[in-house]
């Protein structure tokens, strides 16, 4: 049986079965895909050391600034806010527009009117250097404020700089 | 472990209930609701009802004391005034007799409603054709009779405005910002594609305020609890003799007048 084994590999050897094979166009190839790998490597290596600075929103609005150290929190700790915000928004919104609710009583046991217009901006009057800031960064448009005025004392007054 | 005897049984049978309390009562304590939840309140000032309703009591409204009415009403809901008959928006208006009564014409009707202007608004019916044919729940019946709009839902379908048989519903065909000409900082404005309507002013009642166009009204327009038998809206209906809007429709406004 080794016998015809070997016989058979013998007969393949000698049609060059097993001799590499050449390469067609070898070099227009080879150029291909480095020019391949240089246009797709090309936008991260451009921006290299480049990346955006981390938004940094501004709480120093006048009315944060008249608040005491210890009385500077949100209705809920910073760092729930930063994650969760948008998700407080929207209980608030139901809770508001579906259940008639219009009190919530935060992490310190103060109450607030949960509205967006009239208690967030509030505090945060500064919507260019405050909600716009992580937002611009990440993309986002959250459509609040086709509603919602996002600066209604000027707006009220007509001052608004959008606007003719 | 196998000969224990009474007294080391006993024991463990303790040190162990002992464990075990210490344990649940921590549980309970680390369970128990409230103290770690925030929580949603009505404001303890709101007035509440189990059936809102107004009465206009037409002999006293006159084009006057309408007119202050809708210019409050559109001015702190921030409702454009685009000009347009078209694209017009509306919450309280002015119609005449015979287009907010039809069917209810009489031969000879008594001369003082001869082209007398009626304010009408949205009857916030009981049994509100807008809240059945409304397909994503945006605008729902509360519990106090309110029919309540919600901006965030609707989809501008328009489907409640064909079932409205008074008109009370308007579209924002555009933005409506631009033709807001007073603007009021603490209501939020519409965006284009939805439909809006008076809503009984029910920010200013979950405040403890009455409606804007009542407050204005001098005594015109009466607002109260239509279940509460010493409530100014009984008081009115049960001196003086009230119609309402189309009652052979079977929708059962809750605004009534006194003609």
């Amino acid at each position: 049986m080794a016998d015809e084994g070997d016989k058979v590999i013998n007969a393949l050897r000698e049609t060059g079965f097993f001799k590499p094979k050449k390469m067609y166009d070898g070099g227009k190839v080879i150029v291909g895909i480095i020019i391949l790998f240089a246009l797709v490597a090309f936008p991260f290596l451009y921006n290299m050391g480049k990346a955006a600075k981390a938004p940094e929103p501004e709480i120093d609005t006048p009315a944060i600034k008249k608040l005491s150290k210890a009385e500077r929190v949100c209705v809920e700790p910073r760092p729930y806010m930063k994650v969760n915000h948008m998700r407080l928004l929207t209980d608030w919104r139901d809770q508001v527009v579906r259940q008639a609710m219009r009190d919530y009583v935060g992490f310190t046991k103060k109450t607030y009117t949960m509205s967006l217009q009239n208690t967030c901006l509030e505090c945060h009057s500064n919507y260019d250097n405050f909600c716009n800031r992580c937002h611009t960064y990440s993309g986002i448009t959250p459509y609040c404020w086709t509603c919602h005025v996002n600066k209604p004392k000027e707006w009220a007054a007509g001052k608004l700089k959008e606007e003719k | 472990m196998t000969d224990i005897n009474r007294r080391e049984f006993l024991k463990i049978a303790g040190a162990s209930t002992v464990i075990g309390l210490l344990g649940g009562w921590k549980a309970v304590e680390l369970l128990a609701p409230g103290e770690l939840e925030a929580k949603y309140l009505p404001k303890p000032e709101a007035l509440t009802a189990k059936r809102w309703a107004m009465v206009v009591d037409v002999k006293r409204m006159d084009e006057a004391i309408a007119e202050k009415c809708i210019e409050v009403c559109h001015y702190i809901h921030n409702v454009p005034d685009i000009g347009d008959p078209k694209r017009e928006i509306k919450w309280i208006w002015l119609e005449r007799f015979e287009h907010a009564f039809p069917g209810q014409l009489q031969e000879h009707m008594a001369e003082r409603l001869n082209g007398k202007p009626f304010i009408v608004l949205c009857n916030h019916c009981d049994n509100p054709p807008c809240v059945r044919v409304c397909p994503t729940k945006a605008t729902w019946k509360r519990d106090d009779g309110i029919i309540m709009m919600d901006q965030h839902r609707c989809i501008g379908c328009r489907f409640c405005m064909a079932a409205c048989p008074f008109g009370s519903r308007s579209f924002n065909w555009g933005d409506p910002r631009p033709f807001i000409k007073k603007r009021y900082p603490e209501y939020p404005t519409r965006e284009k594609g939805v439909v809006e309507k008076c809503n009984f002013c029910a920010e200013r009642l979950a405040k403890g305020l009455l409606p804007g166009c009542v407050e204005v009204s001098d005594g015109a327009l009466v607002f109260g609890d239509l279940t509460a038998s010493d409530s100014e809206v009984r008081k009115a209906l049960r001196r003086h003799f009230a119609i309402k809007r189309k009652p052979y429709l079977g929708t059962n406004p809750q605004v009534y007048y006194i003609v």
